[in-house]
């Protein structure tokens, strides 16, 4: 089980890597964590004639709160959300999300950003980054674009990047203390992906829920928001109102059936999800 | 000093620790790539296969059309209906499994082989795969092999003249119906070989990741029609086997092929994705079991109906048979059954051949028994030990339904070792307090015996063409006085060259350290039949305490020419031979003088060899699981899980306890992880390690062992096989606990794995039920 | 197809080797480096056997390429013990608690270890068992290697009771 043969470049800018994008067009793929890439390589079902590693441009290795903003670059490994990188509700939902993530060894390489492109459907990131509201900043020939996590996700491991384009950047609001976040999910084993997961961000107001952000990972071709399961909480006490908006969630999926669980099963997850992703955020 | 009994740290673990090990891919590092094209169809003929037009230099292509004339791979039964089924080497017309090695790439590396594969010009012309069993057996199915119409292989067919009546007048006549899935053992190294050929003698090595050396060497020796003495199978540090690395694989006949053939080193390396997808399978059966219970829930008849999908050929040399039979002749487990009638059957499909994995029918037909247990318990309205309690046999030797001895064991007393230990009226307690809270708690047990340590007789009596089961060991002690202990055997991860150690070394005096165990070698070691089937323990070391008994009494007579005593008058230990007068010689000594001056002992010297074929012996063990069970998500975390072993004589309780976790986290695995999962046109959709999913330190808990230890007259150290036991129990532990805990919704399990989208349906259906 | 050459240290010892770039870490340390020990289990980042140090951080060899670890200071199970072979306390742990059988995993268990061991966090059941379930083990039922680390920890004085 062996790659296909590539050739290999490490550039030390991102204005090198894009170029080298530029230069290979589609051939061309990023390497940062692999701990995605790699694997399919392996089985050949990835056949990239030439990776662009950009772990060794310094400029992409940051993480770091600014004006209410968590900005997380390229290179920042799942591991770096162990313990909560901010104040607040946010730094510590992605705390308790980092510890669902595969294995400490796979979170010491994989990347928040590599995860967001990769853009599997059960990635705990990519429904994490989906509730927040994050901002996706990619870098291109004519610089970088700011993309809303709502516009990234298109399919199964497509998303909103162009040819010549890598994901330099995600950035998440730090919400401040009035805000809930909450996060459950099931998985046969630890570490795997999940078959269904739910992250929840409430803004209370008097005790009331005043908006509602839920995303639902681990169901179909690509994480989702869940309205109508969040819209049945606005204005009331969460913990009265988490069954009627697990109902409407499981109502409102379109979960795909595959060998590890049929569609059925996987509407039962998503009401049981949401509902203790919303008791999550409510003991938080 | 006694050695036997102590929790001695095993001699093979340093040079592993240290990365030091000697595994087949070490061996590998440096010869040429083998790389196997495999069938991406199940079923079709081949319309064209030709190498790449481009082959580099260095790189081979190998087809069938290459290979010529050779043998083919046709294991025999001659009882039970059996139907010879051919495997070729190498396929030159049909293919019948998807996996199936259809040609090998030679290349300098394994990457450039891989690289070669995807550009060999393959066609198959697609025909209908016959995937499950029912299709299989469907009346008018295409035949997998025209030798085999109706698709069944092999079948056993018995009925007590009691059965009938029994079950026509039997108060309560409880049925079910049991579905275990398909397995894969999963050994971490899995399969390969290394075939080396040696100019100056034409010899070849094979080094191999193999459990049986000497069978390997016999058989490709046949296929290749070679001099099996111009072959050498090495099976060195090999990473865990359970049962798949027994057979006689095409792969490693390729390899020896090309040894020979182009006078050079090749190496094939299973990947795990190869590993998983076309090995072996094991575990994918069918079972409709009835029983007929008294008034008071005595068991007055048990009738199986058994189906086992034995894929498209049939494994050399235990054959297709080893499945279906195993069931068929031992299903009444630890129970009086007065009359038991069975058929049993194995069902040829296009799928990866079946071959034996760990404890082989018993994990299933123990899932089946003990879930009949507490299904007719749950009915008859008796407690789950009682309805044991009354049916285990409990006088010895016991003659089963089927023919065989059950020798001494402690059935009764392990159940009510472990319902002691679990305290079952508070655990009843805690499991309705926990339900008044929404919770939901559960309690499995599973008793059952392992038939372990059968020579030939019981591989025999299965009507086999190639009949395994003897053990022969040589001994001998150097000059220096060390003990080298040859053996057939071929442990490959369990201990044995430390447990024999202990062994020898009570018979000779002297300590453990002293004893080399020599093995899997079949240059150095004598004909034997390899580590399979729970046998080793008791076969291999009844042989070793016979040889080294027969060279106790050579060293008790030379000490006694020496030390001008009688024999009978020698004891020999702490490393020295002492007269009845205190006088004594160190064994070094005394080895020196017999090798050097032999001429002072009528040409005696100090090597001895002894065969040992026993009957056969029954460990015996219950389990008990405690299980919490999450009904919103099937989720199932177990919270203790017990085990109450009698394994007769433990020669090293260390290595013995590690067996059983080992075997109960497989068990587990069994009861809520792992399956193939096959769709429709035989392709295999768990070909990974992220899709079939072996369980972490996360899901196994810590498993606790009591021990009860009823020595057996059957074996001559006393000691009973364990190896397969713990994989054997867990299945029924698990399901019955968690059908006790879901007893409230009315659910009750019967298909493993018991996975959370099964326990969801088992629950949506008993509710809309209700 | 580029071809690489690629300096780093392996135990301490600098290695220079050329490679393809698709050689994985672990194909280039068994067969450039002669260093076997380091074992392939499943080459898809699940199994976890070949775990070794990079720059003392727990890493799949076969998720890594070698070109990727230029100049990195790699760590693998054969620079545990002493030079004359004697067994580190964590290796000896594993003997004592019978934490291997077949032994393929081991080299990979010993190194995410030794990680657990050198970090600055106590270790507790449940801590271990969720690191130790990075990797698959098929003999032991774990127990014995839990009971390893678990008692290796505590002579290091990084178990929480």
């Amino acid at each position: 089980m062996k790659p296909a043969a590539f050739d290999y470049h490490a550039p030390r800018t991102v204005e090198e890597a894009v170029a080298l994008l530029a230069t290979h067009g589609e051939e061309a793929r990023i390497l940062a964590g692999g701990q995605s890439l790699v694997p399919t390589m392996a089985f050949r079902m990835a056949r990239p004639g030439v990776l662009v590693d950009i772990n060794r441009i310094p400029d992409l290795a940051f993480l770091r709160a600014e004006d209410g903003i968590l900005r997380i670059g390229a290179l920042t490994r799942h591991a770096a959300f162990e313990k909560p990188v901010a104040p607040g509700p946010v730094g510590a939902l992605l705390a308790r999300v980092a510890r669902h993530i595969a294995h400490a060894p796979i979170r010491q390489r994989g990347t928040f950003c590599g995860s967001l492109a990769h853009a599997d459907p059960a990635s705990e990131w990519c429904a994490t980054t989906l509730a927040l509201s994050g901002t996706l900043m990619v870098a291109g020939p004519d610089g970088q674009r700011a993309v809303a996590a709502e516009d990234w996700f298109q399919g199964v491991f497509t998303t909103a990047i162009a040819p010549g384009e890598m994901l330099a950047e995600v950035r998440l609001p730090l919400l401040g203390p009035d805000w809930r976040c909450g996060f459950a999910e099931f998985a046969r084993r630890a570490g795997d992906f999940a078959l269904a997961m739910a992250v929840v961000a409430l803004r209370l107001d008097a005790g009331r829920v005043a908006e509602a952000r839920i995303a639902l990972g681990g169901i179909g071709g690509r994480p989702e928001l869940a309205p109508d399961a969040a819209a049945a909480l606005i204005g009331q006490l969460p913990r009265d109102a988490a069954q009627s908006s697990a109902e409407r969630a499981a109502a409102g999926c379109d979960p795909q059936d595959d060998i590890h669980a049929p569609a059925d099963y996987r509407r039962d997850l998503v009401r049981v999800m949401v509902r203790r992703a919303i008791e999550d955020a409510i003991a938080a | 000093m006694n050695w036997v009994g102590r929790r001695l740290r095993r001699f093979e673990d340093p040079a592993l620790l240290r990365g030091e090990g000697r595994f087949t891919a070490d061996v590998a590092v440096g010869a040429r790539a083998v790389r196997f094209l495999r069938s991406p169809v199940a079923n079709g003929r081949i319309t064209a296969l030709r190498p790449p037009e481009d082959m580099p230099p260095g790189s081979l292509f190998v087809s069938a059309a290459e290979l010529g004339a050779i043998g083919t791979i046709r294991p025999m039964l001659y009882r039970f209906a059996y139907r010879a089924v051919e495997q070729p080497i190498l396929p030159a017309d049909r293919v019948h499994f998807v996996g199936q090695a259809v040609a090998a790439i030679v290349a300098p590396s394994a990457a450039m082989a891989e690289d070669l594969l995807e550009a060999v010009t393959f066609d198959i012309g697609s025909e209908t795969a016959l995937v499950a069993m029912d299709d299989a057996l469907h009346p008018g199915a295409p035949a997998v092999h025209a030798v085999a119409p109706g698709n069944v292989a092999v079948e056993g067919v018995m009925e007590s003249p009691e059965a009938a009546a029994a079950f026509a007048s039997a108060p309560h006549v409880v049925e079910i119906a049991l579905r275990s899935r398909r397995q894969n053992a999963s050994p971490m190294e899995g399969r390969g070989g290394c075939a080396q050929y040696d100019r100056a003698t034409g010899r070849v090595r094979l080094t191999a990741s193999v459990q049986m050396p000497h069978m390997l060497r016999t058989g490709i020796a046949e296929l290749l029609s070679m001099p099996e003495a111009d072959l050498q199978v090495i099976a060195p540090d090999v990473g865990g086997g359970f049962g798949q690395k027994m057979a006689l694989f095409p792969e490693y006949a390729v390899l020896v092929w090309l040894a020979r053939r182009y006078r050079g080193d090749f190496a094939w390396i299973e990947d795990r994705n190869e590993n998983l997808i076309a090995s072996a399978h094991s575990r994918d059966q069918e079972h409709r079991l009835r029983g007929a219970f008294a008034a008071d829930g005595t068991l007055l008849a048990l009738e199986a109906d058994i189906l086992a999908n034995v894929g498209a050929f049939s494994a050399y040399p235990t054959t297709c048979g080893v499945e279906p039979l195993m069931a068929f002749a031992e299903y009444p487990g630890p129970y009086k059954v007065p009359a038991y009638a069975a058929r049993a059957r194995g069902v040829l499909t296009h799928t990866c051949p079946m071959a034996p994995y760990r404890g082989v029918s018993r994990p299933v037909i123990t899932f089946g028994l003990e879930r009949l247990m507490d299904v007719a318990a749950k009915r008859i309205g008796i407690d789950p030990v009682a309805i044991r309690r009354m049916n285990l046999v409990d006088s010895f030797p016991h003659r089963s339904a089927t023919g065989l001895t059950l020798d001494e064991a402690s059935y009764i007393e392990t159940l009510d070792d472990a319902a002691q230990h679990l305290d079952i009226p508070a655990f009843r307690e805690r499991q309705k307090a926990a339900r008044a809270q929404g919770r939901y708690l559960g309690l499995g047990l599973s008793v059952f015996n392992e038939r372990t340590g059968y020579g030939t007789p019981a591989f025999a009596a299965r009507g086999m063409g190639v009949v395994p089961g003897y053990e022969v060991v040589d001994i001998a002690m150097t000059p220096n006085g060390e003990v080298e202990l040859r053996i057939g055997a071929s442990p490959h991860g369990q201990g044995l060259r430390t447990a024999l150690a202990q062994l020898v070394a009570d018979r000779l005096g002297i300590a453990p350290e002293s004893v080399r165990v020599i093995h899997g070698d079949t240059d150095r070691t004598p004909y034997g039949w390899g580590s399979f089937a729970s046998r080793a323990m008791v076969i291999s070391g009844g042989a070793s305490q016979e040889a080294a008994d027969k060279l106790a009494a050579r060293l008790r007579a030379a000490a006694a020419k020496i030390l001008q005593s009688s024999a009978d008058d020698i004891t020999l230990r702490d490393g020295e031979a002492v007269a009845g007068n205190g006088s004594s010689i160190a064994l070094a000594a005394l080895a020196k003088q017999v090798h050097q001056r032999s001429d002072l002992f009528d040409g005696f010297n100090l090597a001895e060899s002894a065969h040992y074929d026993p009957p056969g012996t029954f460990s015996n063990a219950c389990h008990a699981a405690i299980v919490e069970v999450d009904p919103e998500t099937g989720h199932v975390r177990i919270e203790r899980y017990l085990v109450v072993e009698d394994a007769g004589r433990i020669i090293n309780p260390l290595i013995a306890d590690g067996q059983v976790r080992g075997g109960v986290a497989q068990g587990i695995a069994n009861a809520l992880f792992e399956e193939i999962v096959i769709a429709e046109d035989g392709n295999i959709l768990t070909g990974t390690l992220a899709d079939y999913t072996l369980p972490s330190a996360m899901e196994i808990p810590e498993i606790e062992i009591h021990h009860r230890e009823t020595i057996s007259p059957f074996t001559l150290t006393g000691a009973k096989g364990l190896g397969e036991g713990g994989s054997i129990g867990a299945p029924a532990a698990i399901a019955n606990a968690i059908s006790d805990a879901l007893s409230p919704f009315g659910v009750e399990l019967f298909e493993i794995p018991a996975t959370p989208p099964r326990i969801r349906a088992a629950i949506r259906a008993a509710e809309a039920r209700a | 197809m580029s071809r690489h050459v690629v300096t780093f240290t392996v135990n301490g010892v600098a290695q220079r080797v050329e490679v393809e770039a698709r050689s994985t870490l672990a194909d280039t340390l068994r067969e450039s480096c002669g260093l076997t020990g380091t074992h392939l289990g499943c080459e898809h980042g699940v199994c976890g056997a070949c775990t070794v140090l990079v720059n003392d951080i727990p890493t799949r060899a076969c998720l890594m390429f070698a070109v990727q670890a230029d100049g990195a200071a790699i760590r693998t199970v054969e620079g545990l013990a002493a030079p004359d072979g004697t067994l580190n306390a964590l290796q000896q742990a594993f003997q004592d608690h019978h934490g291997l059988q077949c032994g393929f995993c081991t080299p990979g268990f010993l190194m995410l270890s030794t990680w657990l061991l050198e970090r600055d966090e106590v270790l507790s059941e449940a801590t271990l068992r969720e690191a130790l379930a990075s990797n698959i083990c098929r003999c032991t039922g774990y127990q014995g290697i839990v009971e390893a680390v678990r008692s290796a920890a505590r002579k290091a004085g990084r178990w929480a009771e």
